[in-house]
């Protein structure tokens, strides 16, 4: 009986009409991608918008000026929709968004979709060259620090750790400009680029340095890069301390696993132990931390924009949430939510791609 | 090491080594070209460049130079109104009708030649928008329907502007030189028109003037670039170039001025002021301004509303103290409504601190053992250091309060709502006419909440009288000059005596600049900062 139970079993699954389309893994991935992104997506602008209409703040004040007649502010007032009730309004503007229209900002004047294709590129320059130092810098720390545990190696590096997660990077900022700008003249004062070379470079990705360099505006290029030195090296400072730290962390755990001490005992170099064994279990771990390092540096470090008058998505935001710009902080918020889920994303791919055990 | 990745490290490696290896580089080292001013300033507050719509400081001054206007005060004198587009005016025998007689030869940035039609178009436009520094013009009677016909070009060269309302000539006159009347070119500006806007999308953020500078760039929160105008009526500015940078944090822009980076820079505060006395290479220059700081008590509050309290109040304010002090070179004492330096100007100074008067004034007012009151001001320097100083004083008379900071956006609110108790802000004239101010802290015919006259300051603090109204009224009509400056100066009396405002300061701008600029012109208002004589 159970052969033939057996074989109908068999036999049923083989006659079995194929599986639907989107039963197929791949489009349950994207479904389940487009699922999260539409959740976070509402949830982000909903969230961003009854915080901005419950604000003392008053967005059509912030337009017409403490001046204007009660006539002009009432227009305003109706222009901007702000009679209508809060659900409603919502629903305009979700149904503006979807449309691709974010609306125009008070601050700038623009359509809010262009501001954010003008600041947000120069964030991304800075965050980008400050992650990757952050990593080139504090992987090997981490791992030294782990290494030669309990020496001064190991100090120095916790030291440092803590060093760059806990001063104000606002205050290292100021001290950075007052020593490499004021004093040793080594790097350009704040500014993305001199003032003389704006306009020379048409915007293609909105990078300078990759602009300039497809131009060919070599000047320019050196320019952008010296002045790009001292914003990256202070959120680099950050990015490593905390990417220093956890690669330390992450390996004194490694290092004391079993295996690490048979592949010693197999008479294998240190070398080999730690880059090839103990670090390759690390490197799962680190791509969470370098993604979410990453992320929350391309939000826009906005002490860090603010002192070196760097014109990025954090300054922006936080200058729209003083101004009560609300379309323009909902907006900015919208990318780096996007960010956020994107980097998500790819470190999920990152994180199959290194560990052969998440492919199954 | 692949031999690929091996080139580009060894490109890297040198391109870091030499940016890094070499102190003293010129990139490090770049100054401003000659032919180029470089401002650092917080332009943050900039958020159009529309002359019919422009009410903000750095919005103001850029518009300045970028239109000329009707009437104007010139670098090269700051005290005397003169014709700027209009070469000359008459007015007619009952003092209603002006009639501008427009330059000839002047040519807007586009090229097109500035005529009568753009002058009226230009007035026109104001009213019909109706965007906030509208009042200025719409006081003298005109709305959107009568407009085209008080205001008109005669002939190509002739604009006639009559008012309905009794206003002195010499009113409308000054009223001309504000802001609202610049004059764009009308043929560009309605080429750029949609759905009958006047262009006004379009004129946010791009320029139709015939001043001395084109606007080139502007980008919010980061850079406006000016450039000279070769063909301006008074000859070309000196200067090729103008660039505000934002430079928000003042610590920067103090790095940057010491370093040749900016030529000057606009944000210092009187700490770092003091730092770069001594720098041979920097000039600290003092610009008296307009913007005058006040505390405002409301009158439909039971106590505030006291005669006697509200004079207390003008004793327990340490002007001396707070002037020598935090706001040392940043403001003086002045204690009228209308700025010191301007004429019309009231300079009496008959209040200085003294508790013990001030005591005695409560006591016989039936509070001498002191009340509760409440504070607010701006969330910024120096409003909230001005508050504790004055809550410190209040408390030396038993007087209890708490300060509550907001940004301007949600305090106004609260203002022109009049829930305010005490309120310390800031003030700055429309117009470089007496009446000006006079209609704001002076003026206010009608104190029901449903009138809604939150332009007035008078309204906001829920205070009126109909003497000081009638007053206010006569010197606006006044034909007589010598007349007229003494009404304005006995209604500033009235109010520095009887109203609900304790004026304490007028503002002094401290401007940094390298040694080598000259003839940069900041006059009393923000639309009287001139950029067309700077040299280096």
């Amino acid at each position: 009986m159970s052969n033939v139970t057996d074989k109908t079993e068999v036999g049923a699954d083989e006659n079995s009409p194929p599986s639907p389309i989107w039963h197929h893994p791949f489009i349950l991935k994207f479904a389940n991608f487009i699922f999260t992104v539409s959740l976070t997506f509402i949830g982000l602008t909903a969230i961003t918008f009854i915080i901005g209409r419950v604000l003392p703040t008053d967005p059509a004040m912030a337009i017409v000026g403490d001046r204007a007649s009660q006539e002009v502010y009432e227009a305003m007032r109706i222009h901007l929709g702000l009679d209508r009730p809060l659900l409603e309004q919502y629903w305009i503007y979700l149904s503006n968004i979807l449309q691709g229209n974010f609306g125009t900002s008070i601050m700038t004047t623009r359509p809010v979709l262009d501001d954010i294709i003008r600041f947000f590129p120069a964030t991304l320059e800075l965050a980008s060259v400050a992650t990757i130092a952050g990593v080139f810098i504090g992987v090997p720390m981490g791992v030294l620090a782990a290494v030669r545990q309990g020496k001064l190696t190991d100090h120095i590096v916790r030291i440092i750790g803590l060093f760059g997660y806990s001063v104000p990077i606002f205050w290292l900022g100021m001290v950075a400009l007052l020593i490499f700008y004021a004093q040793l003249d080594w790097v350009p004062g704040p500014g993305r680029i001199e003032v003389y070379y704006d306009g020379i470079v048409e915007s293609v990705t909105g990078i300078i340095l990759i602009d300039s360099a497809m131009q060919g505006e070599w000047e320019i290029f050196e320019n952008a890069f010296m002045h790009l030195i001292l914003p990256a090296a202070m959120l680099a400072t950050y990015a490593l301390a905390y990417i220093a730290r956890m690669t330390r962390s992450f390996m004194l755990d490694q290092l004391n696993q079993e295996y690490v001490l048979t592949a010693r005992v197999k008479g294998l170099s240190e070398g080999a132990v730690i880059w090839k064994h103990a670090f390759r279990n690390v490197l799962v771990q680190l791509i969470t931390i370098i993604g979410l390092t990453y992320a929350s540096l391309l939000e826009g470090s906005v002490l860090t924009e603010t002192v070196f008058a760097w014109p990025g998505i954090g300054q922006y935001i936080t200058n729209s949430l003083f101004n009560a710009d609300m379309n323009a902080v909902i907006g900015g918020t919208v990318v780096v939510g996007i960010c956020f889920v994107g980097i998500n994303m790819l470190s999920d791919f990152l994180y199959r791609l290194v560990d052969p055990r998440a492919r199954a | 090491m692949k031999p690929q990745f091996r080139q580009i490290a060894f490109v890297v490696g040198i391109l870091a080594a030499t940016a890094l290896a070499t102190p003293g580089s010129n990139i490090a080292n770049a100054k401003t070209p000659g032919n180029m001013l470089v401002m650092a300033k917080n332009i943050s507050d900039m958020i159009t460049l529309d002359p019919a719509e422009v009410f903000e400081f750095t919005g103001g001054e850029v518009a300045a130079n970028v239109y000329d206007k009707v009437m104007m005060f010139e670098a090269e004198d700051l005290t005397t109104l003169v014709g700027g587009v209009a070469e000359s005016y008459t007015v007619s025998s009952d003092g209603k009708t002006i009639t501008l007689k427009v330059r000839p030869g002047q040519k807007f940035h586009s090229g097109n030649p500035v005529s009568a039609h753009d002058v009226a178009y230009s007035l026109q436009r104001v009213v019909k928008l109706k965007k906030t520094p509208s009042f200025i013009l719409t006081q003298f009677g005109w709305n959107k329907d009568n407009v085209d016909s008080l205001v008109k070009a005669t002939d190509d060269m002739t604009v006639s502007v009559t008012m309905t309302v009794d206003f002195s000539p010499g009113l409308l006159l000054n009223a001309l030189s504000a802001g609202v009347g610049s004059v764009v070119d009308m043929k560009l500006v309605e080429s750029h028109a949609k759905d009958g806007d006047m262009g006004y999308g379009w004129l946010k953020n791009h320029s139709a003037g015939s001043g001395p500078f084109v606007l080139k760039t502007w980008k919010a929160n980061e850079l406006v670039s000016l450039e000279a105008n070769p063909n301006y009526r008074l000859g070309a500015p000196k200067i090729k170039r103008v660039a505000l940078r934002h430079v928000a944090e003042p610590s920067a822009q103090r790095l940057l001025i010491e370093k040749g980076d900016a030529d000057i820079v606009r944000n210092l505060t009187p700490d770092q002021i003091k730092g770069i006395a001594g720098n041979k290479e920097i000039r600290i220059n003092d610009y008296p301004k307009a913007a005058l700081m006040y505390m405002a008590t409301n009158d439909k509050h039971k106590i505030l509303s006291n005669p006697k309290v509200r004079m207390a109040m003008r004793y327990l304010v340490d002007y001396k103290g707070m002037a020598n002090s935090f706001l040392a070179g940043q403001y003086k004492v002045h204690q009228a409504f209308w700025p010191s330096g301007f004429w019309g100007a009231l300079n009496e100074l008959p209040f200085g601190l003294d508790t013990a008067k001030a005591k005695g004034m409560l006591t016989e007012a039936g509070y001498g053992k002191g009340f509760d009151i409440k504070i607010d001001t701006l969330n910024e320097s120096p409003f909230k250091e001005v508050a504790q100083s004055v809550q410190q004083t209040l408390s030396s008379v038993g007087i209890k309060s708490t300060i509550t900071l907001s940004e301007g956006k949600t305090l106004w609110p609260k203002y022109r709502a009049r829930k305010h108790d005490i309120l310390i802000a800031r003030w700055s004239p429309d117009y470089v006419d007496p009446h000006s101010n006079a209609d704001a802290f002076a003026h206010n015919p009608d104190n029901r909440d449903e009138a809604k006259l939150t332009g007035k300051l008078a309204w906001r603090t829920g205070w009126s009288d109909p003497k000081i109204n009638a007053k206010t009224e006569g010197a606006a009509k006044e034909l007589d000059l010598v007349k007229r400056e003494k009404m304005y100066i006995d209604v500033q009396r009235d109010v520095q005596m009887s109203g609900p405002f304790t004026v304490m300061f007028q503002r002094n701008e401290q401007v940094a600049s390298r040694t080598n600029v000259k003839g940069f012109v900041s006059g009393a208002n923000f639309d009287l900062v001139f950029y067309r004589n700077v040299s280096k």
